[in-house]
């Protein structure tokens, strides 16, 4: 069985794809980063809506029910 | 031969090609004050969130310099020091620069309202508009005070940082635009008095071809002047101190030395020594921007240490 021949387009454009390829690497990198830094830098919020919501907080001192 | 082959032409762009589309020397000046306008805010940005607003502030200058060299490819044919250009080279064909630049400025626009905030993202909007729109597209070929005007699209990235930082401006920042905007024409214009053969060549209005090589001389040494109030003042607001003044009062000392050298003199001495005076500036004029911004940032790097500041 033989591969057939790799077509020479895919050796000219190698460099260009490498290139295009890290640069959307470093894109999704900065994106996610920016995600993280964003996110944790709000504080407690509640998942749903976003919005900082006190009294789900536990109360200092307030025992379990 | 194939029907890919028949379109790949021997000189097809290369990944090296797209990015020369950006500008890379006109960046390296961009980010450098960009990220000096935001550290010397007073406002403190978290790192991770600094660094991705200087690189979309970067890719909009780049993004700006594409769409000037889909517009201006014909004049860059013409001119020894652009025709290797990707787009008059040929290796870029002119509909991909155009939106090459266009997708650039969208993407670093609405991604720095996110990282940042929506006045320092209409800041450089605002910027590549007036790079590539009133510099580029009216100003360009239609005055010789193309540079006075134009240079104020440079002078916008300490702006847009300081914008990151603070969301706003202010007066530390308004002076930070108007050193880079009155040092443009000197700077430029010193540029044009050794290189008058390129711009000849293409038509462009400079001032050394419509007014006269003594007219631009003369003109070198009044916006230099005019540069030296705006240098010192900046020394006097809440970026400035004792390092700054030092520097700007040598600096500007120099520049305006050398300005006063510039127009002194005539075409027949400039000829005599090929241009050392006006080629000595110009060489100077970039350390003189240089330093003055990294005066602002040894400032702001030394307050903590009670060094730096008044």
């Amino acid at each position: 069985m033989t591969f057939k021949p790799e077509h020479e387009i895919y050796k000219r454009r190698f460099g260009r794809n490498v290139g295009l390829g890290l640069v959307l690497v470093g894109f999704v990198g900065v994106v996610f980063g920016l995600t993280v830094v964003k996110v944790t830098r709000v504080g407690q919020v509640q998942g749903f809506d976003h919005v900082v919501r006190p009294e789900l907080l536990p109360q200092p001192g307030a025992t379990k029910p | 031969m194939s029907d890919t082959q028949a379109i790949g032409q021997a000189g097809e762009a290369g990944f090296g090609d797209y990015v020369a589309l950006l500008k890379p020397r006109v960046m390296s000046l961009v980010v450098f004050t960009a990220l000096v306008g935001l550290l010397v805010a007073p406002s403190p940005v978290h790192p991770f969130v600094a660094m991705a607003s200087i690189l979309f502030i970067a890719l909009g200058a780049g993004a700006s310099g594409a769409l000037n060299m889909w517009w201006d490819a014909d004049i860059d044919s013409v001119m020894k020091r652009t025709a290797r250009r990707p787009v008059p080279s040929g290796k870029v064909q002119p509909g991909e620069a155009l939106g090459f630049g266009l997708a650039l400025s969208g993407i670093s626009v609405v991604m720095l309202a996110l990282s940042s905030n929506l006045f320092a993202a209409g800041l450089l909007a605002f910027t590549i508009f007036f790079y590539a729109v009133v510099y580029s597209m009216w100003l360009k070929r239609a005055t010789p005070q193309n540079i006075v005007i134009g240079g104020a699209a440079g002078a916008f990235p300490p702006m847009i940082g300081w914008a990151v930082a603070t969301g706003g401006v202010s007066i530390e920042s308004l002076l930070m635009f108007a050193i880079i905007f009155m040092w443009t024409p000197p700077h430029f214009w010193a540029l044009a008095l050794f290189m008058k053969e390129d711009y000849h060549t293409a038509g462009v209005p400079m001032l050394t071809v419509t007014h006269g090589r003594r007219a631009t001389r003369v003109h070198i040494l009044v916006y230099t002047l005019l540069l030296v109030p705006v240098a010192i003042g900046a020394a006097f607001t809440s970026i400035g101190g004792p390092i700054y003044l030092v520097t700007a009062l040598a600096l500007n000392g120099w520049f305006v030395w050398g300005a006063y050298r510039i127009w002194r003199r005539d075409e027949v001495q400039a000829e005599a020594d090929k241009y050392a005076v006006e080629k000595s500036v110009f060489r100077f004029s970039l350390s003189y921007l240089f330093l003055h911004f990294g005066a602002f940032l040894a400032e702001a790097a030394l307050r903590p240490y009670g060094i730096g500041g008044w």
